[in-house]
Order: C-alpha cells, then sequence, then structure tokens
C-alpha cells in the first residue's frame, strides 16, 4: 500500500515535470511570439527575439547543456576555465567550512548559555540584535578587516550558520526534563560526565535541528556570496553566466544548487534521526 | 531501641514563597519521624500535603525551609548515593537501552569497576526484576510496569542504605501493580532494604510497610499518627486480607483518609499533641481505631 503511494507519488512528480516541460517548450518556440514592431535598431541588436521567437532557451536547450557538462564536468567545454563540478566544489567547501567552524563555536557556546540563566539573560539581547542582520551585510566589514576575499565568504557562512545553532543549542540544554536532571544528581553524576551522557544526548534532537536550519542558510547565502565576491564558486559561475547571457548555463547552475542543497539537507536529516529518541 | 535510626527526620517544615517574596504557603511543619535501619516505612496522605515535596527533601533534591534531615548520623545538604530513588514516571533516559540506563548508575556508584564487572552487576539486578531478555530494548519499547521494574532495578543496584519511592506503582494498571508489589515486597524482605514509599493506595500500604505515617490534609500539614502494621511479617497479598487484623487496619487506615484528614487538623493544635512524639496506633480486633487513636 505505501510502496503504491510512493510509487504513484514518483509517477505524479514525472508527469508535472513533463507537462511542466510541453508549456515551457511551447511558450519559447513562438507560441506567443508575433511581430512586436519594434524599432529596427533595438530589433537587430535583439536577435532572434526580435524575429518572433524567443532568446530564452527551451527544455531541448537545457538538457543539452546538461549533458555538456555532466560529460566535461572538470572543464568548462570549449575553454579551459573550471568546469560546473570544480565551481559547486569550492562553494560546498566554503559552506561546510563556514558552518563547521560556526558549530565549533555555536554548540559549546550555547550548551553554556543553556546550563546559565544569567548568561542566557546577559547574551539574549546581543543575539536577537544580531540574529535578524543579513549575513551579507557583514560582507563590507569582512572585506575591510580581513581584506581576503574567498575567508571573507567563508566569515560571511560563519555569521549566517551560527545564530540557529546558538539558539536552538542553548534552548534544547535550557529544556531538558528536571528528573533526568534529578536521576543524574541522585546518582552524584560529575558535571562534566552529566553534560555529556545526559544533557547533550537530551538536547541533541534540538540540536540536529539547529545545524538542519543552518546548513539551509548557508547554502542560500553563498550563492549570493560568491556573487559580490567573485572568482570562484557557483554563486560566481551564475553571475558570471549572467553577463555571458549564457541562460541555459544558469538554468543547469540553478538545478545543481536545488540538488546539491537537498543533499545537505538529506545527509543532516539523516544525522538527526540517529540523535532523536523516543520517549 | 538505643541504636540511632537510619533516617531522622527533625521538624522539617516546607514554605513556599510567591516570586515578589510576600505571600507565603506553607505545605507542611513540625514534621518529626525516625526510620530505622530494615524497616518499611509508608506516608499516605492527599494530594497536596507535600508528600512529593517531603520525598525530595529526604532524597536532597530540595531544601526544607526548617528543620533537619538526618542519614546514618549526618544531616542532609544534597543528594547522594546512599539514598536511592524511584520517580513516579520511572525517570528512565530514553536514549540508553535498559542496561545502559542500569550501568549509568552502577558506573556512578563505582567508577572503578571493570566494564565486565558492571555488565555483570547490571545482569544480576536485571534478572531480578524479570527483565531477562528485555536488556538492549529503549524505555519507549517497554510498557509502562517493564519501565518502572527497570526503575526499581536502577535503585537497587546502587544498594543503597536507604531506598526512596514516590507513588511507583500509581500510574499502572491494577494488574501490573500487583505483581509489581509482590516483587518488591520480596526483594525488600530478602535484602532487608530500608524503605521510604509515598502512596495512596491503602492496600499497598499495609501489603509492603511496617509502619505507616498518616498526613493531615495540607495547607499546613502534619503527621496525624503513625500507624504500626499488625499483620504477620510472612503476609503475601493474596492471604493478607484473611488475617483478623486485616479490616481494621484497613479501617482505620480509610476512616483516616476519608473523615478525619480533614478534622484532625485543628483537633492537633487544641489538644496535647506532641508534634516530636505523633501517636502510635496499632489497630487489632480488641482495639476500635477511634480509641487507639488516643492512646
Amino acid at each position: 500500500m505505501t510502496t503504491s503511494i510512493r510509487l504513484r507519488g514518483w509517477l505524479g512528480t514525472l508527469l508535472i515535470i513533463g507537462l511542466f516541460g510541453l508549456v515551457w517548450h511551447w511558450l519559447v518556440t513562438g507560441g506567443v511570439g508575433v511581430d512586436s514592431g519594434m524599432d529596427p535598431e533595438y530589433a537587430a541588436l535583439m536577435g532572434a527575439a526580435a524575429q518572433g521567437g524567443s532568446n530564452m532557451p527551451g527544455p531541448v536547450d537545457v538538457l543539452a547543456t546538461i549533458w555538456m557538462h555532466i560529460t566535461s564536468p572538470l572543464v568548462y567545454p570549449g575553454s579551459s576555465q573550471p568546469g560546473l563540478l570544480i565551481q559547486i566544489a569550492y562553494s560546498i567547501g566554503r559552506v561546510l567550512i563556514g558552518f563547521g567552524l560556526a558549530a565549533m563555536v555555536a554548540i559549546p557556546i550555547g550548551f553554556v548559555i543553556g546550563m546559565s540563566p544569567v548568561l542566557n539573560h546577559a547574551l539574549n539581547p546581543i543575539v536577537q540584535v544580531l540574529r535578524p542582520v543579513s549575513p551579507l551585510a557583514w560582507m563590507p566589514l569582512a572585506l575591510y578587516t580581513i581584506k581576503d576575499a574567498e575567508i571573507s565568504s567563508v566569515f560571511v557562512i560563519f555569521m549566517c550558520s551560527l545564530w540557529p545553532m546558538l539558539i536552538n543549542t542553548s534552548f534544547g540544554v535550557m529544556t531538558v526534563r528536571q528528573e533526568w536532571l534529578n536521576v543524574a544528581r541522585t546518582l552524584e553524576v560529575k558535571p562534566l560526565r552529566m553534560a555529556w551522557r545526559v544533557i547533550l544526548p537530551a538536547a541533541a534532537p534540538t540540536i540536529m535541528t539547529g545545524m538542519r536550519i543552518s546548513i539551509g542558510i548557508a547554502w542560500l547565502v553563498i550563492v549570493a556570496a560568491e556573487m559580490l565576491v567573485g572568482g570562484t564558486g557557483i554563486g560566481y559561475f551564475v553571475w558570471n553566466e549572467w553577463n555571458n547571457l549564457e541562460i541555459t548555463n544558469i538554468i543547469t547552475a540553478i538545478l545543481l544548487i536545488g540538488v546539491v542543497g537537498m543533499t545537505l539537507d538529506t545527509v543532516l536529516g539523516a544525522a538527526a534521526r540517529m540523535a532523536a529518541y523516543s520517549e | 531501641m538505643s541504636k540511632r535510626p537510619t533516617i531522622s527526620v527533625e521538624g522539617i517544615k516546607k514554605v513556599y514563597r510567591k516570586d515578589d517574596g510576600s505571600e507565603s504557603l506553607t505545605v507542611f511543619r513540625d514534621v518529626w519521624f525516625n526510620i530505622e535501619e530494615g524497616e518499611f516505612v509508608c506516608l499516605i496522605g492527599h494530594s497536596g500535603c507535600g508528600k512529593t515535596t517531603m520525598l525530595s527533601i529526604l532524597a536532597g533534591l530540595d531544601s526544607a525551609s526548617d528543620g533537619v534531615v538526618i542519614v546514618n548520623g549526618k544531616e542532609v545538604s544534597g543528594t547522594s548515593l546512599d539514598r536511592a530513588v524511584v520517580f513516579q514516571s520511572h525517570a528512565l533516559l530514553p536514549w540508553m537501552t535498559v542496561r545502559t540506563n542500569i550501568a549509568f548508575a552502577v558506573e556512578s556508584r563505582w567508577p572503578t569497576w571493570s566494564r565486565d564487572r558492571v555488565h555483570a552487576h547490571c545482569q544480576q539486578y536485571i534478572d531480578m526484576v524479570q527483565l531477562t531478555g528485555s536488556e538492549d530494548k529503549r524505555p519507549s519499547e517497554l510498557s509502562g510496569g517493564m519501565k518502572q521494574r527497570v526503575g526499581i532495578a536502577r535503585a537497587f543496584a546502587i544498594q543503597p542504605r536507604v531506598l526512596l519511592m514516590d507513588e511507583p506503582f500509581s500510574a499502572l494498571d491494577a494488574l501490573t501493580r500487583g505483581s509489581l508489589q509482590d516483587q518488591l515486597m520480596s526483594i525488600c524482605r530478602e535484602q532487608r532494604q530500608t524503605s521510604f514509599m509515598i502512596t495512596h493506595d491503602v492496600d499497598e500500604a499495609i501489603l509492603l510497610a511496617d509502619k505507616i505515617i498518616l498526613m493531615t490534609s495540607g495547607p499546613e500539614a502534619q503527621i496525624c499518627e503513625i500507624v504500626e502494621n499488625t499483620l504477620p511479617s510472612g503476609r503475601t497479598r493474596s492471604d493478607m486480607h484473611r488475617h483478623e487484623n486485616y479490616a481494621p487496619m484497613r479501617n482505620h487506615l480509610l476512616e483516616f483518609l476519608v473523615n478525619r484528614s480533614v478534622s484532625s487538623r485543628d483537633a492537633l493544635s487544641s489538644s496535647d499533641y506532641d508534634t516530636r512524639h505523633p501517636p502510635l496506633v496499632r489497630p487489632t480486633t480488641k482495639t476500635p481505631p477511634r480509641l487507639a487513636s488516643r492512646a
């Protein structure tokens, strides 16, 4: 029964994608293209678009481009530039470094905040002010102080990954069930062992949720950060292709960004399931 | 008895203040009682008389507003491995298996033990509560009764001087409760375990307790009297109701819970009632409970 639901779901997905592709194809191949009576000079500039068609590539063009990138992942087809796989690897690398550093800072600090009501009250206003700041707003400050584009983009990822993990960790630690703490207290468990064996496992699901939110945000932000900083990465790639007006490449990159984002979330989702417990 | 009691509760009082510190609520006051070595004491009273608070104070999880609790000659100033607690809600750690839950306690008690020794020790107590075969299950996979058995095994496994139990069976169905009472009774008798248990089940108290402490209703609850169990020590759940003293015991306790827990509050303050030595009652067929209460 569940397999049949899943199977029908998959068929539905394929159907929707197929329909979308057909409509797209129809729109691009002149379904709406009529002579617009535009200025002849502008028309010359616009090329095919002025002849009633559209410069917007169709699904077939995009599929061809995707295939091109699949067959040449390391080198940009027809050039010596790094290929799409290299670009996305740069982005993933930055996200993982920034996210990893943020986790190393946010989880221990969140733990301490969760344990100490005073510290919680002291830091809460600061966190509440800094948290809603768009991570890209840190970019100029980072560039000015760090003077390195590469590290600055990692820093921006660090800043945006920090808050969800910090807040979730402290919340998870703060809300550990009193009876579990009481058990540990009656057993005279030492503070470090208490943190490691009782509080951390009890708060783990909440911490994992924070990590999942963080990596999602980090992946959103890296594209914009790389557009600003340039050089390498999938965000830079998208912006560069926009300057080259290579729309098929942009669409390919969008799909790739989506697939990688989904993969990152799936991996953390699996880790979250390992940390989960049922009562 | 010249021997010093295992637990001596001396004039404890608990006051809850509101956040602004003004209005305060005295839950109980002037509570004095002793628990001798190897004795099983039950505390009966209506909700709101501070039973759970009192157990928390005995465990060291909470502190009294006034008075002291002395265990083995030392004043209680915090929790201790000498006093194990069986919580009402079993309080097992859900991410640990049955064995790890117990091992966590055993490792706390004897940090230097080898893994094999901890393992063997845990197994002994898992077998004792008849959970052999469920060692690697998590609490979510166990029934309510099995969970509470793990809680009991965990408490016994650290071999405490005193076992403190807060209505351990109240969340269980009658059949499970009965079989757990039997198990607990045989284990406690075998190990001569000094125990203190809160309950509101009269039959449970008659079956398990050597001594039953009756608390008046709160606020400002006090010990009304201490009832000595007049049934023979070899009693079992299946045969105790045939004993001639069963009816007087049960009637005395029920009558207290239904009628006297409130009315006796005023009587206590007016009469020559001595808070340090609450009246000791032994309900039997020969002494009607009403008269005995003045003994």
